[in-house]
């Protein structure tokens, strides 16, 4: 599994696609989404997310803590399903997925 | 905007961090300012170090996003441009199970300890980086003291929200933490030791236990390092020994209730408080915002208010003043109302330099050559 470059490769059926909220783009290259390759019986979103944070650790450190936690008010999105709801960062992604960092309603 | 960088000479730097972002601004006379910002807009600011040793300028912002999590961040540049250190400046060890919430405080050393700079965070923890502040490392003496279980949580969270070093004694470092109280260490942060005899609080069954008090902010002598100043949640102390006691000193105040303490940055005895009317009424008492200055130590205080606006019932949070190191001594404060004051004359008489930002939670103040 690993972090495609920024290149217009076209996307196989081994990768899944994670899209960047705007205002984390300054944070991943400026990307709006990263191609990234999983593992034959897919991969979790935690590994995604460290594979994203090798290359970019800013945005690894702005949606999960350092234990590793989702932070509270980030939610991510599998095909449209919260992650939460599922199995959290240990859900599976399946190559051809969409995954989905959006932040939450936070704030005054 | 103008740019900060197109003054020159002997300029005062005032640096307000609020609830949505930082402004800074640059004076030639501590009355009319010239501010940037806001800088990391939507993010709050909780905390501001201004190190000025070496005759160079490095701002140091703790900054906080709902969203994205805390960090620390420092400019070279007056706020021209900001470097945040890629895996974080101030990261909990993995062993420890603990995340980073909030950069409640960062302190400079002093001049004999270059490139010292101390955090105090949330949760309840001390940091001291020897890189000027870019990378900080976790006081361990105090992440694993035995007393922590029994630490809580103030209104605003449990941090270690003031962290003194002393100037004389490289070895000795005082902190105050809500809540828990005043800790000093003379080993150099390997050790630490409440010191909070004569400090009550009233909201716990024994008034006056060893720790657990909820020490607002202390400061510390110019010249007597071990005479301490304490804003208490109700209660004004001084200790003259080295926070082993302390005495009260809030008779001639209006309350013994506030956030702030600050002393001078020469002269002994002088001190300024904020007073807010109680725990259970937080507002100036009856809504007319004033200081009070003590020259005597706490003997006597005078009250302070030419040219604060009036009614306010916004209360000045524990980091929200400061002063400077000019002569006479500049003094700032800023309101959760979002109006900023700045005083040349060390408190006689205030300006408003700013109004209705939003809360302001952190003030710092530094002369800098330009």
């Amino acid at each position: 599994m690993g972090l495609e470059g920024p290149g217009g490769r076209e996307p196989d059926v081994a990768e899944v696609n994670v899209l960047i909220p705007s205002l984390l783009r300054p944070t991943a290259g400026g990307q709006e989404g990263l191609r990234l390759g999983v593992d034959p019986g897919g991969s979790t979103v935690a590994e995604l997310l460290d594979a994203i944070g090798a290359q970019y650790p800013l945005f690894n450190r702005r949606v999960r803590d350092e234990t590793g936690a989702l932070r509270r008010f980030v939610n991510i999105y599998l095909d449209g399903d919260d992650v939460r709801r599922l199995d959290g960062l240990k859900t599976r992604v399946a190559a051809g997925q969409e995954v989905m960092v959006i932040q939450s309603v936070a704030g005054g | 905007m103008a740019n900060i960088g197109e003054q020159s000479g002997t300029t005062y730097l005032l640096a307000v961090g609020t609830k949505k972002g930082l402004w800074l601004g640059t004076s030639a006379d501590r009355a009319n300012y010239v501010f940037t910002g806001p800088h990391f807009l939507m993010n709050e600011i909780p905390s501001i170090g201004i190190d000025t040793r070496n005759r160079k300028t490095r701002i140091l912002v703790g900054v906080r996003s709902e969203h994205w999590g805390p960090t620390v961040s420092h400019s070279d540049d007056l706020g021209e441009t900001w470097t945040e250190p890629e895996n974080g400046a101030i990261t909990f060890p993995q062993d420890t199970g603990a995340a980073l919430e909030r950069v409640w405080q960062i302190q400079p050393d002093s001049e004999g300890s270059p490139g010292v700079v101390w955090a105090g965070c949330e949760p309840i923890s001390v940091w001291k980086s020897t890189d000027g502040g870019e990378h900080f490392e976790l006081n361990r003496g105090l992440w694993d003291h035995p007393h922590r279980p029994e630490w809580g949580a103030g209104f605003g969270g449990a941090a270690a929200h003031t962290v003194l070093p002393s100037p004389t004694d490289p070895n000795t470092i005082h902190i105050a933490m809500s809540t828990g109280g005043v800790y000093r260490s003379t080993d150099a942060g390997a050790t630490w030791e409440a010191r909070n005899k004569g400090i009550s609080a009233g909201f716990m069954p024994d008034a006056e236990p060893e720790f657990g008090q909820c020490v607002h902010k202390i400061a510390r002598d110019p010249n007597n390092p071990e005479t301490l100043y304490a804003q208490n949640h109700h209660g004004v102390y001084r200790s003259d020994d080295n926070a082993d006691t302390w005495n009260s000193i809030a008779d001639g105040l209006p309350t013994d209730f506030g956030f702030t303490m600050l002393t001078h940055p020469r002269r002994s005895g002088t001190a300024w408080v904020v007073p807010i009317m109680a725990d259970s009424e937080r507002i100036p008492p009856g809504g007319q915002l004033a200081v009070h200055r003590t020259d005597d130590a706490g003997a006597s205080w005078t009250r302070l208010s030419d040219g604060l606006l009036e009614p306010d019932f916004n209360v000045v949070l524990r980091d929200a003043a400061a002063v400077d190191t000019e002569e006479p001594a500049g003094v700032y404060f800023g309101t959760r109302g979002g109006t900023v004051y700045a005083s040349a004359d060390e408190g006689i008489s205030f300006t408003a330099v700013l109004t209705q930002l939003p809360d302001v939670l952190c003030v710092r103040a530094a002369v800098v050559e330009l």
